[in-house]
């Protein structure tokens, strides 16, 4: 059902949300942005609706929501484990439709692939997804490409609009709570782009004998494997576990799971010194394969949605979109040398 | 709610058998289905967890062989007295002993990669009537670092065994030199039914699937079994993947006709 909604309105639904839901959405953060004087847009808490920023890309996904970036999955003693609390509250995300799609992949690997992961499921199954309009697309933003520019999938969705904010509810639950302060019933069809500026074409004939192109050994020197990339990206899964012991009780401690970058240096070690991907381009290589290539052989549809940050982040300007537009020279290449 | 997954449980340590200094094997109490070439993460809290193959199956109990290696391993070596384990698994596909019977079969190991493959041997040593004729051949790197040298008098008795060490002098035991000098030499009856299991280090595998290959094996008849930098076993750190396999879920054991196209 659609409704519209004044700021005064919608601020007095997020208080009584607040009740039983952790609200999170891109946010600005003063002087938190990566050059001096500058600001970042990331996730955080709100309180209030006038916090949330619509025109600027989050530069972070929402993942850390799902995916603590540092999560405790069981304390111990020497001779027992114990299970670490669920959070008491359930988490309500403001969101794009890119990062609306990214939620399937991360189900993809966390609830399927082989096994479902407890810490993840019961962390899902309590976080309501709020779909962001979005009337242009920025600068980096590929979704048309990916088709993850249109999303059917949120409990309720919000735009902005003259006298406040337009919604489309879903939820049951939610819509008790709307329909208490609704001025209309209106049909509500959440905004969605249908053209970005950059454009990617991933080639059909993409094979793993891309690895044998010249095409990456640029990536050798220019990238620093800082895996900014990753962190950033909102359908990257990696995590690597940690076992932590307190300085005042050495025989108690804790494992956790904190993410982990396919682009860093430790990623692929094995005992006795061994490792895979020393090169910086084979891990973009391994990066760029994953996001469109095995992971479709795998699941049936792209892992990349388009968002761009990893475009937008990178502090060597390595431009994600244009490596993909690089795979068609790149096959022709390598089957020319067949 | 789905299992925890991640939540180690105490298992009792039945036994040590100690191979080499750096090698032993522990003998842990396990009840459930477990296959030869599967894993268990074995949990130090503290220092972390490692996957490590089930080197044998028997009533009620598992078997570990770990090399001490490092940070999990040395404690493994220096605690175990406690007389428990944290471990999670089995995970992984393992070997289907299914996959071999009736037809001729060739295994070549090296080092711990023997571990994965002793529950395959074992099988078709005390089960010779299920499949032809059978070479085993093992690598170590000396004498000291034979693993599991009590088996292989057993082994001897129902198939060709080829047990060598990378120097010194050849016995009646031991022969000398790497295994893909002895993979020429195996005389098989019919090569094109004939299967292999190839597990070792990497270069030892590649070597031997081409001397393999070589001598007329088909490809779809080899399998191998990968091992990977794995911090969860289940699917879900990503740390394992090659191509769009998981070493933990798909493999460790792969058909090379699988497992050749992938690249790290
Ligand atoms: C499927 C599989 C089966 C294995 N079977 C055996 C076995 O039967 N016997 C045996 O002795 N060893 C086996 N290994 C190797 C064993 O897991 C490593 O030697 C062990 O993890 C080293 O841990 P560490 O903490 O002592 O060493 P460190 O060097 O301190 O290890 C640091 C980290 O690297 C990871 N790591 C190191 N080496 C490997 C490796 N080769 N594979 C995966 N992760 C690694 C560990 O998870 C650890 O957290 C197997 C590995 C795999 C993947
Ligand atoms: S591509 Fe850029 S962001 Fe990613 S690891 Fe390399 S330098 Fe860092
Ligand atoms: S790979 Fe880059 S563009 Fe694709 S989803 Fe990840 S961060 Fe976004
Ligand atoms: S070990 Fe974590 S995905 Fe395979």
């Amino acid at each position: 059902m659609g409704y519209e909604l004044s700021k005064e309105q919608m601020n007095e639904i997020l208080s009584q949300l607040k009740e039983d839901y952790l609200i999170y959405a891109p946010k600005c953060f003063q002087d938190g942005g990566r050059f001096s004087d500058t600001d970042c847009i990331r996730y955080g808490e709100i309180n209030k609706i006038e916090e949330i920023v619509f025109d600027k890309k989050a530069e972070y996904s929402f993942k850390e929501v799902l995916l603590p970036i540092s999560q405790t999955l069981f304390y111990f003693t020497e001779d027992s484990v114990k299970e670490a609390d669920a959070p008491k509250q359930g988490a309500i995300v403001f969101l794009r439709s890119c990062d609306l799609h990214s939620v399937k992949r991360l189900d993809e690997i966390y609830l399927r692939n082989g096994f479902s992961d407890y810490y993840y499921q019961r962390l899902r199954e309590r976080v309501v997804f709020v779909l962001m309009g979005c009337q242009t697309a920025f600068d980096s933003c590929f979704c048309v490409d990916m088709g993850t520019n249109q999303s059917n999938e949120y409990d309720m969705s919000i735009d902005r609009s003259e006298n406040g904010y337009q919604l489309d509810c879903k939820s049951n639950q939610l819509e008790k709570l709307l329909s208490q302060y609704a001025t209309n019933n209106l049909s509500v069809t959440p905004a969605y782009v249908t053209e970005t500026k950059t454009r990617v074409n991933i080639p059909s004939n993409l094979s793993y004998q891309i690895g044998n192109s010249n095409m990456w050994r640029e990536y050798d020197t220019r990238c620093i494997n800082c895996g900014r990339c990753n962190f950033v990206c909102p359908t990257c899964t990696c995590f690597t576990m940690q076992d932590i012991f307190y300085t005042d009780n050495e025989k108690a401690g804790e494992r956790r799971r904190v993410w982990a970058s396919c682009m860093v240096d430790g990623y692929t070690d094995v005992a006795g010194g061994a490792s895979y991907r020393q090169k910086n381009g084979d891990r973009m290589r391994f990066k760029v394969l994953h996001k469109v290539l095995d992971y479709k052989e795998r699941n049936g549809y792209h892992m990349c949605v388009g968002c761009g940050r990893c475009d937008d982040i990178c502090p060597e300007y390595i431009s994600f979109s244009h490596c993909i537009n690089k795979l068609e020279n790149g096959m022709k290449e390598v089957m020319e040398h067949e | 709610m789905n299992k925890n997954e991640y939540i180690p449980f105490l298992s009792e340590i039945v036994e040590v058998i100690k191979h080499t200094e750096i090698e032993y094997t522990f003998r842990m109490a396990y009840d459930g289905e477990v296959k030869p070439g599967q894993f268990f993460e074995v949990s130090f809290p503290k220092y972390g967890e490692a996957p490590i193959s089930v080197s044998g199956i028997e009533n009620g109990c598992v078997d570990l062989t770990i090399r001490r290696v490092g940070k999990v391993t040395n404690e493994v070596f220096e605690k175990y007295v406690g007389d428990k384990l944290f471990l999670r698994g089995p995970y992984g596909n393992g070997f289907d002993v299914d996959d071999y019977k009736g037809k001729e079969i060739v295994v070549v190991a090296g080092g711990t990669g023997v571990s994965p493959v002793r529950g395959v041997v074992d099988y078709f040593a005390k089960n010779a009537s299920s499949r032809k004729d059978m070479s085993f051949i093992a690598g170590f790197k000396s004498k000291e670092d034979i693993l599991f040298e009590k088996d292989f008098e057993f082994w001897r008795e129902s198939m060709n065994v080829v047990l060598t060490l990378d120097a010194g002098e050849e016995t009646k035991e031991h022969k000398i030199g790497l295994v893909t000098k002895y993979i020429p030499q195996l005389k098989l009856k019919e090569v094109k039914e004939a299967v292999a299991i190839v597990v070792g280090p990497p270069a030892m595998m590649h070597f031997s699937v081409l001397a393999l290959l070589e001598l007329g094996l088909q490809e779809d008849n080899i399998w191998i079994s990968q091992e990977r930098k794995m911090c969860c076993g289940i699917g879900k750190c990503g740390h394992c993947k090659i191509g769009n396999q998981y070493v933990c879920l798909d493999g460790p054991v792969f058909r090379y006709t699988q497992g050749k196209h992938l690249v790290d």
